[in-house]
């Protein structure tokens, strides 16, 4: 027999205890915090709209393209229909390099964000490394 | 029983065994009701990645896809693009943050975002809808692959693979179940890229012949000639890139992250990982060109990745593959529904059963939820008629793009969004798209503009819900949350500050 554990909810503020919060400014809504956090929420917005810019005019084009000249859809680059080609095998490359590019913006984003609100010379920054 | 059913039964024996005991396994480390939902929330990356991956890649992409292919060319390649970019706009506009979020399921997100429980009621009622209009597909692929394999009559496969499901997600929960999928989908990608490339082989000794089917429009990726064809392609696209963040058993596997960063390297994994997969259902389209041409006169596009191995390659050979992509199609049907089931059990149980047993027995309640998430959508499927699975799994894509992505993205990077606002707005969104889909389920097709708009409704539907979301929010500016700016603090602040 498997022992018996008293089930129970999941902990709610795992971290609650830990290093007290360097946030104060932000979360009490001071002027100060108000920057910061429409700095970080600005930086991250920014950085998501440009991606997907960037995959509206890579893939997002290819319909209207090949509306606008149907006979792209006759060239036969490697023996493959181009369609074929760009939606069924270069599409997942494309894809995956702009994830890749975009969490490395992201965490450069909030590590930015960290080192701002813990403060230049602060030696306890756990951030940033 | 047949000779020629053999290897097809062996193969849903294993697969069922295969998954049965690996869930028992995984049961070991299923104690508390943290463990059912969310696995305790320490999943690493890979182990992950892999179970979204095995999870995701249901029935509609194992066996859907290359059958859509055939019968309608390039277009159709739009139905994995779109399920493999909408990962890339669920990481760049929701992954971490929803992480972060700290709740378990969408409904309560939404709570824990706008402060209101009707609100939660009716992403509750939505994520039960969404989980039944992609559950029915599953159990209704499931029917058609065992009846191709081995002759049975379709609704076995839908109680055998409902039995499984059952039986997995009441013993272990999200633990248990998280090993099954990481390992249904190395199952899948290896079921579908070897007999790939035994056939390429085969296709290339036979002197590599070229198909006719379909003609010159076989390689034009829009749908249809004139601006219904345009705006038929785009609809689907905007369906299927918005609409997997709104889906419920994608969503619940956020949950499962150890922190923001994590989830956002799981989603660049999974990206890479359904890449590799889609790479394979195109592969039987072309060779069904060639050798399928059977299969596409009599209607049955749909098992071409079940039946081309035979088509190309008599004896035991032959029965090998079509053992192989038995097995694969088989993981398909159980990984999507489990993970599903999971899901929505999880909202049934928090919102209806755990009031009706007891407060200390979590997980019975679990358990009494996960009999109803599965109960009702074998019913319906049993019951309702065949519309193949890819477009019945669209239709869930439209009605989440219309709903759950509006409210996530808004509530995620717009302070303002209030109660009232996220209420009209899924109201919009998800009659307007709901009732396209019921529509089309029931078999109304009107012609023309009427019958695309009905048919791929998330082009009109996601930006009406986005625009009734942001209008009704402004004006009722007054019922902005209190505490707004400080969950939008937490949602963005990365772990490594201590919050």
């Amino acid at each position: 027999m498997t022992e018996r554990v008293r089930v129970t909810g999941p902990p709610r503020h795992a971290a609650a205890g830990r290093a007290a919060s360097r946030l104060g400014d932000v979360h009490e809504q001071t002027a100060l915090g108000d920057l910061y956090l429409r700095s970080l929420l600005r930086a991250q917005l920014g950085l998501a709209v440009r991606l997907l810019a960037l995959l509206a005019v890579t893939l997002g084009v290819l319909p209207l393209a090949f509306h606008l000249a149907p006979s792209l859809a006759g060239v036969r680059p490697l023996g493959i229909a181009l369609p074929w080609l760009l939606l069924g095998v270069l599409v997942h490359p494309l894809l995956l390099l702009l994830a890749w590019r975009y969490v490395r913006s992201a965490e450069r984003n909030e590590r930015v964000f960290a080192d701002l609100v813990s403060g230049p010379p602060a030696p306890d920054a756990e951030s940033g490394t | 029983m047949e000779r020629a059913d053999v290897p097809g039964l062996v193969a849903v024996v294993l697969v069922t065994l295969a998954t049965l005991a690996i869930g028992t396994w995984g049961l070991r480390f299923s104690r508390t009701t943290s463990d059912f939902f969310v696995a305790s929330r320490t999943v690493r990356p890979g182990l992950n990645a892999s179970a979204i991956g095995g999870e995701y890649l249901s029935a509609a992409s194992f066996l859907g896809i290359a059958g859509l292919l055939l019968v309608g060319g390039a277009d159709m390649l739009w139905y994995p693009v779109g399920w493999t970019a909408g990962y890339l706009v669920l990481l760049v506009l929701v992954a971490a943050p929803l992480r972060r979020s700290g709740a378990y399921t969408l409904p309560d997100f939404a709570e824990a975002r706008l402060g209101s429980r009707t609100v939660r009621a009716a992403c509750s009622l939505l994520v039960v809808g969404i989980g039944w209009l992609y559950l029915i597909p599953q159990f209704e692929g499931a029917g058609i692959t065992l009846r191709s394999a081995i002759g049975a009559p379709e609704w076995v496969g839908v109680l055998v693979v409902a039995a499984v499901v059952l039986a997995n997600v009441t013993s272990g929960g999200m633990r248990s179940v998280t090993f099954v999928q990481a390992f249904q989908y190395w199952l899948k990608l290896t079921a579908l890229l070897v007999p790939a490339a035994v056939l390429i082989a085969v296709w290339w000794g036979d002197g590599r012949p070229s198909g006719s089917l379909g003609g010159d429009a076989w390689s034009s990726p829009v749908a249809g000639d004139g601006g219904i064809g345009l705006y038929t392609t785009y609809s689907l696209i905007a369906g299927l890139f918005l609409g997997t963040m709104g889906l419920p058993h994608v969503v619940v596997r956020f949950y499962t992250n150890p922190d923001g960063r994590a989830a956002r390297r799981t989603t660049v994994v999974v990206l890479a990982l359904l890449g590799l997969f889609y790479l394979w259902p195109p592969v039987y389209a072309g060779l069904g060109r060639v050798y399928g041409e059977r299969l596409v006169a009599e209607g049955r596009a749909d098992v071409l990745v079940l039946e081309l191995p035979r088509a190309m390659l008599a004896g035991v050979g032959g029965d090998v593959l079509t053992g192989l992509v038995t097995a694969g199609a088989f993981a398909a049907f159980l990984s999507t529904s489990s993970g599903l089931a999971i899901a929505v059990s999880g909202v049934v149980t928090q919102d209806v059963t755990s009031r009706l047993v007891s407060e200390q027995r979590g997980v019975a309640a679990f358990r009494l939820a996960a009999m109803v998430a599965v109960v009702i959508p074998v019913v319906a499927a049993l019951m309702v008629r065949n519309v193949g699975v890819a477009q019945s799994v669209g239709l869930a894509f439209a009605v989440a793009a219309s709903t759950f992505c509006p409210l996530l993205v808004l509530g995620i990077w717009w302070r303002r969004l209030t109660d009232a606002g996220a209420l009209a707005g899924l109201a919009a969104g998800g009659l307007g798209a709901g009732g396209a889909a019921i529509a089309t389920l029931a078999g109304y097709s009107p012609g023309g503009w009427a019958g695309a708009l009905l048919a791929q409704p998330a082009a009109w539907s996601v930006p009406v819900a986005v625009l009734v979301m942001v209008t009704v929010s402004l004006a009722t500016a007054d019922r902005e949350p209190a505490h707004a700016r400080r969950f939008l603090v937490r949602l963005h602040t990365p772990e490594s500050l201590g919050r």
